[in-house]
């Protein structure tokens, strides 16, 4: 596999010379932290990010999105016809994306690319994308990604693993896509024969650096029912107030509403983020409600991400260990904790 | 790419007040464009979910039975947003039908077996799909007896009565209607459903399968029986509802466990839903 050697002046230069063929995203400066946006005409993507408070899973599955329009005027020919909205899906380089955020997306994957049906709004939006990912050299505390079958220098669901050595970059090229994006850049630079080794050292001691850990060989083990109907739901959930952070920041909750806007007589159907956390997402029309107390709905998320997930689809956990929710919940809840006890 | 959230313009070709109370009628749609019938060849048991622009979608039940053709009939109960605003359409409105979603009873297990049917209220809907469907000349003879035990409050409140009581008169179906309390001109069982499955269920056996579909008290109180019988958990079949919007495994509302109603259901024996969280 090709290694590059980009010192930093060319790199700027590089990155925004691919902006010529690519819409580029990347992490900028946003309040106190940071956060994956579109970049200006010139912008640069900031290298030295620690992390963004959201995961970049929005640039696949917006907020809110526009699938469908219509109009509901009895003189338009196509009145109350419903019509896939037209939208543009231009090649885009997500330029500094996390290993772990790069797992996530194929482990979201596994969700909107399914044999019997494709969700095209997520798919189109991802088939544009590159990935440029950037190896974390110094991971968080609350950072566990090892256990989750990805870690700091992670390349699945990469294109380009950039390291960041100090003196300048290591950019290992793993697809053609890749390979087409260092091009456009004008990356050609190959680095020297010890550059293999550097980042498998480099990597060893990102590793080494995770001292969370978390372990889900026993939920393995155990049947649905076995950790659904364990005593402890109610005071592990205790906490919790059901306010849905954790979904919207986590890379890989994936789950959406549809709802329809109309003004005047044009419409559009949109899916927007929803939260297993909420008491609507399954109220029935009857007025009940399969989770109808808080520590139901809480219960829900850790036993999706913990255990459905991973006999589902026999990927490992639908979580890859970033620590957002760690990081952003009000009430201290901690997956890991929640893994612990699951997995007595 | 095929598009799963686009739904088929249908225009609305008949509405038939379904219940004595008006709550539930029974729409038939036609498809706008000859070729989207065909895309939506579907089995007694799925469901389809109805678009209104500006309102939304709602999974219901396909009424129709695959062996009618040129339209599609759904029977629909007056309860939110979109059933309410549905009840208001009228002959001719356009919509949308998105589907056949979800799996069907499963017919291939079915061949050369006894059939029980148990319906309650307005859960008839993919019942009757199933039993329309048998009783076509041309599947008769793929199935052994066909038993079907349906309850309602009063008879005005059981769905596609004129049907029931064309059948009541075949040979080749044991119809077994009740309904709660005695009411005049009433010929058939006075009770409820479940302890008129008592009564005229056919034995258990290897041969035999029973469908339930119903109100969650009369499931409550039909499986005991259906225990009692000798039916085994595997040959007791539901179908289930939970919530819904995407219908196609997406959205992640819908799941008891690691199953999805929408898409891994909504039918399931009773020994899948037995390894469950009872979430629905
Ligand atoms: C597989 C399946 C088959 C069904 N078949 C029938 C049928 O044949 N006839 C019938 O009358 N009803 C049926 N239902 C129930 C029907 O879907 C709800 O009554 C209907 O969605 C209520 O919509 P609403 O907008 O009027 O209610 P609101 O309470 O205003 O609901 C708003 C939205 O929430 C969702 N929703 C609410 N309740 C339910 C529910 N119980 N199930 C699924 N989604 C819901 C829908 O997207 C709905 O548009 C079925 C449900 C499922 C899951
Ligand atoms: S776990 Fe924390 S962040 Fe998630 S819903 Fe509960 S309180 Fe909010
Ligand atoms: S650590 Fe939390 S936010 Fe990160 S992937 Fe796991 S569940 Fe999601
Ligand atoms: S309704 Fe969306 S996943 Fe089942």
């Amino acid at each position: 596999m090709k290694i590059l050697h980009i010192d930093k002046a060319s790199w700027d230069k590089g990155v925004l010379k691919s902006g010529e063929t690519y819409r580029l995203t990347g992490p900028v400066k946003d309040k106190d932290t940071h956060a994956f946006k579109n970049l200006n005409d010139g912008e640069l993507p900031d290298m030295g990010y620690v992390e963004t408070k959201m995961s970049p899973k929005a640039l696949l599955f917006p907020r809110s999105e526009v699938m469908l329009t219509y109009s509901t005027n009895p003189h338009d020919g196509n009145c109350n016809i419903m019509k896939e909205a037209s939208k543009a899906y231009p090649p885009r380089a997500v330029i500094g994306i996390r290993p772990f955020d790069a797992k996530a997306i194929q482990l979201v994957k596994l969700n909107f690319d399914t044999e019997e049906y494709k969700d095209p709004y997520w798919l189109k939006a991802y088939e544009a994308c590159t990935f440029v990912g950037l190896a974390i050299n110094q991971p968080s505390i609350t950072d566990f990604s090892t256990s989750c079958n990805t870690g700091p220098f992670d390349e699945t669901g990469l294109d380009v693993l950039v390291v960041d050595t100090g003196h300048g970059f290591l950019a290992k090229i793993l697809s053609t896509k890749g390979q087409a994006w260092a091009d456009a850049a004008g990356f050609n630079i190959e680095a020297g024969a010890d550059a293999a080794s550097k980042i498998t050292a480099m990597k060893k001691e990102a590793e080494a650096n995770i001292v969370s850990k978390i372990s889900v060989d026993k939920i393995a083990g155990k049947t649905v029912l076995e950790l659904f109907d364990a005593g402890h739901w109610e005071d592990t959930a205790f906490g919790c107030i059901n306010c849905g952070t954790c979904t919207f920041a986590c890379p890989t909750c994936w789950c959406f509403d549809i709802q329809d806007e109309t003004y005047g007589t044009q419409g559009v159907r949109i899916k927007n983020w929803d939260s297993c956390m909420t008491g609507l997402f399954t109220m029935h029309g009857s007025g009940h409600n399969p989770r109808e107390y808080p520590y139901q709905r809480t219960r829900q998320r850790f036993m999706h991400k913990l255990k459905y997930f991973m006999d589902k689809y026999q990927e490992g956990i639908m979580c890859v260990g970033c620590g957002r929710c760690i990081k952003q919940c009000p009430a201290n809840i901690d997956i890991r904790e929640i893994c612990n006890t699951m997995n007595q | 790419m095929e598009n799963p959230y686009i739904p088929y313009p249908v225009s609305i070709d008949d509405i038939q007040i379904a219940t004595e109370d008006k709550s539930l009628k029974t729409f038939r749609f036609v498809f706008q464009n000859k070729s989207d019938e065909e895309k939506f060849a579907y089995k007694a048991g799925q469901f389809a979910e109805l678009s209104i622009p500006g309102l939304g979608e709602i999974p219901i039940g396909i009424a129709s039975s695959p062996t009618e053709k040129g339209f599609v009939t759904f029977t629909v109960f007056k309860t939110g947003k979109v059933t309410s605003h549905l009840h208001t359409m009228k002959v001719g409105d356009t919509m949308g039908i998105r589907g056949p979603l979800g799996n069907w009873y499963p017919w291939d297990t079915l061949m050369g077996k006894n059939i029980l049917i148990i319906g309650g209220g307005f859960a008839f809907t993919t019942l009757r799909s199933s039993i329309k469907m048998m009783l076509d000349p041309s599947n008769r003879s793929v199935f052994g007896n066909i038993d079907v035990v349906y309850g309602a409050r009063t008879p005005g409140m059981l769905l596609y009565k004129d049907e029931l009581f064309e059948w009541g008169k075949r040979e080749d179906i044991n119809m077994h209607l009740t309904v709660d309390t005695e009411a005049p001109n009433w010929d058939y069982h006075v009770g409820f459903t479940p302890a008129i499955t008592e009564k005229v269920a056919p034995k258990a056996s290897d041969d035999t399968y029973a469908i339930v579909c119903g109100p969650p008290i009369m499931i409550k109180f039909t499986l005991p029986v259906l225990e009692k019988l000798g039916y085994k958990h595997d040959h007791i079949i539901m179908s289930l509802e939970n919530r819904m919007k995407c219908g196609i495994g997406m959205c992640g509302r819908c799941n008891i466990g690691t199953e999805l109603v929408c898409k891994d259901g909504p039918i399931f024996t009773l020994s899948d839903i037995n390894k469950t969280p009872k979430e629905y």
